[in-house]
C-alpha cells in the first residue's frame, strides 16, 4: 500500500505493508537512517521519533497507524527545532556519546521533555529519559547535556 | 619518490613519498620482543599532508565507543605540531599489511601505541622542517614549529607544512628513534578534553553505523538458528516464507558444528528486513536433537556444588601450608560465591553487508576483529583472504562481542547463496540467544586471618567451564596469581572444570569482571571477620613493598595503595555520617595495566531495593591521560556498566537455549539508576595505559560491600537479589 508521510516537512510516499513499522519504512524504504533500531518492541528507545511533536517508539507504530497529516520529525530534522538545536549544541559540547548509536533516540526523548519542561528537575529527567537505554551508559553526562541546554547549571 | 629512514634499523622503517599531491607518510616499528611474543604484528599508521595544510590521518583500529578515532589521531597531531582544526580522520579499512594488527580489545590501543604514534607525528615534522631548512638554506636547528607552520626563529619567516608539503621528497627520512619528543608541559592537543571526531554526525543522525550501509540492488536478509547451539535443521517450510509478499529466496544454511563458525539454520531475503523477517516467521523449522539440548543452568550449579564437595580436579598454585594456616589461624571464613552466565547485547544488534562478485567479496561490518573475520570467511567459503575487503565502520557498541565475527560469516554465506548484496540483520532474540557469553561461574573459599589482621591463609576451589581445569572454555579460566595470590604465605587455588555446550568469550574485562566480585567481596569479609576497617585491611594486605611477584606476574602495591588512599580520601571514607541502611563500601583490582580502587555509598530501602548514591573512582593509568573527556566517559560508563551487571544481568539455560530475549526479561541500567560518578585520574610516572575496561571489575563488590555495610547481609550472587535485603 502507498502511505503518504510528512517527514522532517516533506511529503513522501512509501509502498510497504500495512503491518510495516514506522522505523523500517523510514530506514528501508525512505532511506532515513537516523532513527535506530534497538529491540523491536519498544523498549530501549532508539528509534525515538517525534509524532507531532510527541515522542514515540517507532520500531513499534505501524506504519497504517500513522495519519497522512500527522508531522514526523526524526534525528535528521530536529536540529530545524530551536529547542532540537540546543540540545544538539549540547550533547555536542559535553561530548555526550560514547558509541553514539543510542544518541539519537536520547535527544530526541529529550527535546520532547524540554519542549513540555523548559527546567526539568532531576526527577523529571529520570521520568523522561526512562525509555531510553544507553549501553555505553553515558547517563551521567545525558543528565548533564539536558540541564546545559535548559540553561541550568551543569556539574561534569 | 619513495624514501627510506637514514640510519634506521630494520626495526624501525619508515617509508615517506612526496609529489605534488603532498606528503605521505608510512610508518612502521616492529614490535618489542615481550609484544612479539604476545603475538603482536608491526604497526603502520598513515599520515598525508595536503597542499592546502590539511592533514588528514588514518585510523587503524576498529571505533566502538570507546574513542579511538579520536584518541590515537591526537597524539600524531600533537607531535607534529599541527593544529586540532586542521586535522581530518579517516576509518582504515582492514589492511593488517599496512597497519599491522586492527583491533579493539584489552584496553591494549594507548599503550601499544603510545610511542609509535608520538614518532608518527615526530618524524613528519622533522621533514617539514628539513625542507624549509633547505629551502631557506640554513641549518634545521635555526628552525621551529608553531601551528602548521615552519618558524624561522630568529627572522620569523614562516611556510605552511601545506606549501613545504611536496618539497619533502629532496629530504632523508630520520630515524625515530633519533628524534626528541616533545616534553609534556608543551602539549597543545594531548590532555586536553577534545570531543570525539565524529560527533557532529552523531548527534544530528548521519549514517555511520554497519546498520545504515545501502549498496545498490542490495537485499535485506534474518537468518533463524536453533536455540540449542548447533542443532541442525531437521525440517522448514521454504515454501511459506518465500509466499511472503516481499520475500525473494529462502534456504538452508548446513553450517558446521564449531561454536565460533558458521551454524546451521535457515536464511530469508527480502526487498526490506520487515518482509524478510516475516517471512522468517513463517518458516515453521523443526531442529534435529543435539547432544547439549538437556544442559541448564540449574544442572550446572547443582554439578559445581558436587565437584566442591571433593578435592579439585587440578591444584594450580600452592603455597605455603593452608591447611595448616588455617588451623592456627585466629578466625577463619568459608563462603560460596557465584556469578551468571551474562550477554553483551551491544545497541546495534549484529548486523553485515556482503557483496560476492566474480569470486571476490566485499564487506561492510561492524567489527572489533576485522582480520580474524577475513580468516573465518575465507575458511568457511573457500575463498583466498586476498580476494576479501573488509570496511570497518563505526560499532554501535562492542563490550567484546564483535571480537567474534559470527554474523561476519552469515552474511558472506547468504550473500554468495542470494547472488546479490545482502544486509544481514540479527533481531535482539537473536543477539540475546547467540551470544559468546561471559561464562559463569563457581568460587568456594576458605581463609583465615590472625590476631593482628595479617590474611594468613587462603584457599579457593574454583569451579568452571571447560573440557577440563587447564582447558577452559574461552574467557572461563583463572590466573594462578590472581590477587591476593603473592600476598597470602599460605594460598591455594584448586580447578574443577564441567563440558559446556554454550558459546563463551570475552566481555569487558573478562575474567576480572567476574573475579574482582568474588575476591574483593571476600576480602571484605575477612576484614569484617578481622574487626577492621576494610579500607585500612586492604592497605595491610597490599603491605609495605613497593613491586610484589616477578614478571610478569609482577603487582605494583605501591600505585594500588595509592588508589585505595585517594578513594578513601575523595568519598570521605571513615568521616561520612551515614543514614539508616546507607552504607559505604571498598574495592580496589588491577587489570589492564589500571590500578583502580572504588567506593560506593549505597542505600538498601526497606523493601530491599538498592539505590546506589554515589561512585568515587581512583585511577592509575599512568604519567599521561590522552584525552581527558574520553577518559572520563569511559570510566563512568564502565562503572555504570558493572552496577548493571551487578543489579540486573543474567542468562539462564534450560533444554539447552538461552531462556531471555529482550530488554524485557534481560533488563538493562537506565536513567534514574545511574549514580553520579566521580573520578580522579592519579599522575604516576608510569607509561600511559588503556582505560575502555580496567574500571568495571571494581564497581561491582564497591557496590556488593556497601550493601553489607548498609544491611549486614552479603551478596555472595550475581546479580544481587534484592528480596535478600528486606528490612
Amino acid at each position: 500500500m502507498a502511505y503518504k508521510l510528512n517527514v522532517n516537512g516533506k511529503v513522501l510516499t512509501a509502498d510497504v505493508d500495512p503491518d510495516t513499522p514506522l522505523l523500517w519504512t523510514l530506514r528501508d524504504t525512505l532511506g532515513i537512517t537516523g532513527p535506530k533500531f534497538g529491540c523491536g518492541v519498544g523498549a530501549c528507545g532508539a528509534c525515538t521519533v517525534h509524532l507531532d511533536g510527541k515522542p514515540i517508539r517507532s520500531c513499534a507504530t505501524p506504519v497504517s497507524s500513522v495519519a497522512e497529516t500527522a508531522r514526523i520529525t526524526t534525528i535528521e530534522g530536529i536540529g530545524a527545532d530551536a529547542v532540537g538545536r540546543k540540545v544538539q549544541a549540547a550533547w555536542a559540547e559535553l561530548d555526550v556519546a560514547q558509541c553514539g548509536y543510542c544518541q539519537p533516540g536520547q535527544i530526541m526523548s529529550a527535546t520532547a521533555l524540554l519542549k513540555s519542561k523548559p527546567r526539568p528537575t532531576d526527577a523529571d529527567i529520570d521520568a523522561a529519559m526512562s525509555g531510553n537505554i544507553c549501553r555505553c551508559a553515558t547517563y551521567n553526562r545525558i543528565r548533564a547535556a539536558i540541564k546545559r541546554a535548559s540553561g541550568q547549571p551543569v556539574e561534569v | 619518490m619513495t624514501l627510506q629512514a637514514t640510519g634506521a634499523s630494520r626495526r624501525d622503517f619508515i617509508q615517506a613519498s612526496a609529489s605534488a599531491a603532498g606528503l605521505l607518510l608510512t610508518f612502521s616499528i616492529a614490535p618489542k620482543a615481550g609484544a612479539a611474543e604476545a603475538g603482536v604484528k608491526p604497526l603502520n599508521a598513515y599520515v598525508h599532508v595536503a597542499p592546502d595544510g590539511i592533514v588528514t590521518i588514518m585510523a587503524k583500529n576498529p571505533e566502538i565507543g570507546q574513542g579511538i578515532k579520536t584518541s590515537l589521531p591526537m597524539i600524531i597531531a600533537e607531535e607534529l605540531d599541527v593544529p586540532w582544526e586542521m586535522v581530518r580522520i579517516e576509518q582504515a579499512d582492514n589492511d593488517p599489511k599496512a597497519y599491522g594488527r586492527q583491533f579493539a580489545g584489552g584496553s591494549m590501543a594507548t599503550p601499544l601505541h603510545w610511542d609509535d604514534h608520538r614518532r608518527v607525528g615526530a618524524v613528519a615534522r622533522a621533514m617539514l622542517i628539513q625542507a624549509a631548512a633547505l629551502a631557506w638554506n640554513c641549518p634545521t636547528g635555526e628552525c621551529s614549529t608553531d601551528k602548521g607552520m615552519v618558524v624561522h626563529v630568529s627572522t620569523r619567516r614562516k611556510a605552511s607544512y601545506g606549501s613545504l608539503a611536496a618539497q619533502c621528497s629532496a629530504v632523508n627520512v630520520p630515524d625515530p628513534k633519533s628524534l626528541t619528543l616533545k616534553d609534556p608541559s608543551a602539549y597543545k592537543i594531548i590532555g586536553k578534553a577534545t570531543p570525539q571526531y565524529d560527533t557532529a554526525k552523531i548527534v544530528s543522525g548521519q549514517p555511520l553505523f554497519g546498520i545504515d550501509v545501502r549498496r545498490p540492488g542490495m537485499l535485506y536478509a534474518s537468518y533463524e538458528k536453533a536455540g540449542v547451539f548447533g542443532a541442525k535443521v531437521a525440517s522448514c517450510d521454504l515454501d511459506a516464507a518465500k509466499a511472503v509478499k516481499g520475500v525473494r529466496g529462502a534456504f538452508v544454511v548446513e553450517g558446521g558444528t564449531a561454536l565460533d563458525g558458521l551454524l546451521p539454520g535457515v536464511a530469508v531475503v527480502g526487498d526490506s528486513w520487515w518482509a524478510a523477517r516475516k517471512g522468517r516467521k513463517a518458516l515453521n523449522i523443526k531442529w534435529a536433537d543435539h547432544p547439549t539440548s538437556a544442559q541448564s543452568s540449574a544442572g550446572f550449579a547443582k554439578r559445581a556444588h558436587e565437584l566442591a564437595a571433593g578435592a579439585p580436579q587440578m591444584v594450580t598454585r600452592h603455597d605455603g601450608d593452608v591447611d595448616a594456616a588455617l588451623k592456627g589461624a585466629a578466625k577463619t571464613v568459608k563462603a560460596a560465591y557465584a556469578y551468571p552466565f551474562i550477554a553483551h547485547v551491544p545497541m546495534e544488534p549484529q548486523n553485515c553487508t556482503a557483496e560476492y562478485k566474480d569470486g571476490k567479496l566485499e564487506i561492510w561490518a561492524p567489527t572489533q576483529n576485522p582480520e580474524s573475520g577475513r580468516q573465518l570467511v575465507a575458511r568457511t567459503l573457500g575463498l583466498k583472504p586476498d580476494d576479501i575487503t573488509i570496511h570497518m565502520t563505526r560499532c554501535g557498541g562492542g563490550f567484546g562481542r564483535r571480537l567474534s565475527n559470527d554474523y561476519m560469516v552469515e552474511a558472506a554465506w547468504i550473500a554468495r547463496e542470494a547472488k546479490a548484496p545482502v544486509k544481514l540483520l540479527w533481531t535482539r532474540e537473536d543477539d540475546v540467544r547467540h551470544d559468546f557469553y561471559r561464562p559463569g561461574g563457581f568460587h568456594f573459599f576458605e581463609a583465615g586471618v590472625d590476631a593482628a589482621g595479617n590474611v594468613v591463609a587462603w584457599k579457593n576451589h574454583f569451579v568452571t567451564y571447560g573440557e577440563a581445569p587447564d582447558r577452559p572454555a574461552p574467557s572461563a579460566g583463572m590466573s594462578a596469581s590472581e590477587f591476593p595470590a603473592r600476598f597470602v604465605p599460605n594460598y591455594q587455588l584448586g580447578v574443577s572444570a564441567m563440558p559446556l555446550g554454550v558459546p563463551t568469550g570475552p566481555l569487558r574485562a573478562p575474567g576480572s569482571n567476574a573475579l574482582a566480585f568474588v575476591h574483593q567481596s571476600f576480602i571484605d569479609e575477612l576484614a569484617h571477620a578481622a574487626g577492621m576497617d576494610p579500607v585500612a585491611f586492604q592497605l595491610k594486605l597490599l603491605g609495605e613493598e613497593k613491586i610484589v611477584g616477578q614478571p610478569p606476574a609482577a603487582y605494583n602495591a605501591e600505585r594500588m595503595r595509592g588508589v585505595l588512599k585517594a578513594a578513601a580520601e575523595m568519598s570521605g571514607w571513615g568521616k561520612t555520617q551515614l543514614a539508616a541502611r546507607t552504607g559505604m563500601g571498598v574495592a580496589c583490582y588491577f587489570s589492564h595495566q589500571g590500578y583502580f580502587a572504588e567506593v560506593a555509598k549505597v542505600h538498601v530501602a526497606a523493601d530491599g531495593q538498592v539505590k546506589v548514591d554515589k561512585i568515587w573512582v581512583a585511577a592509575d593509568v599512568g604519567h599521561q591521560i590522552v584525552n581527558p573527556s574520553g577518559a572520563l566517559n569511559q570510566v563512568q560508563g564502565a562503572v555504570i556498566d558493572g552496577l548493571s551487571a551487578a543489579l540486573f544481568q543474567k542468562i539462564t539455560i534450560d533444554n539447552g537455549a538461552v531462556q531471555q530475549g529482550n530488554f524485557g526479561a534481560y533488563p538493562l541500567l537506565r536513567m534514574a539508576d545511574a549514580p553520579p560518578v566521580e573520578v580522579k585520574f592519579l599522575k604516576t610516572p608510569y607509561p600511559p595505559t588503556g582505560l575502555g575496561e580496567p574500571a568495571l571489575p571494581p564497581a561491582i563488590p564497591a557496590v556488593t560491600n556497601a550493601i553489607f555495610a548498609a544491611t549486614g547481609k552479603r551478596i555472595r550472587e550475581l546479580p544481587i537479589d534484592t528480596s535478600l535485603l528486606k528490612a
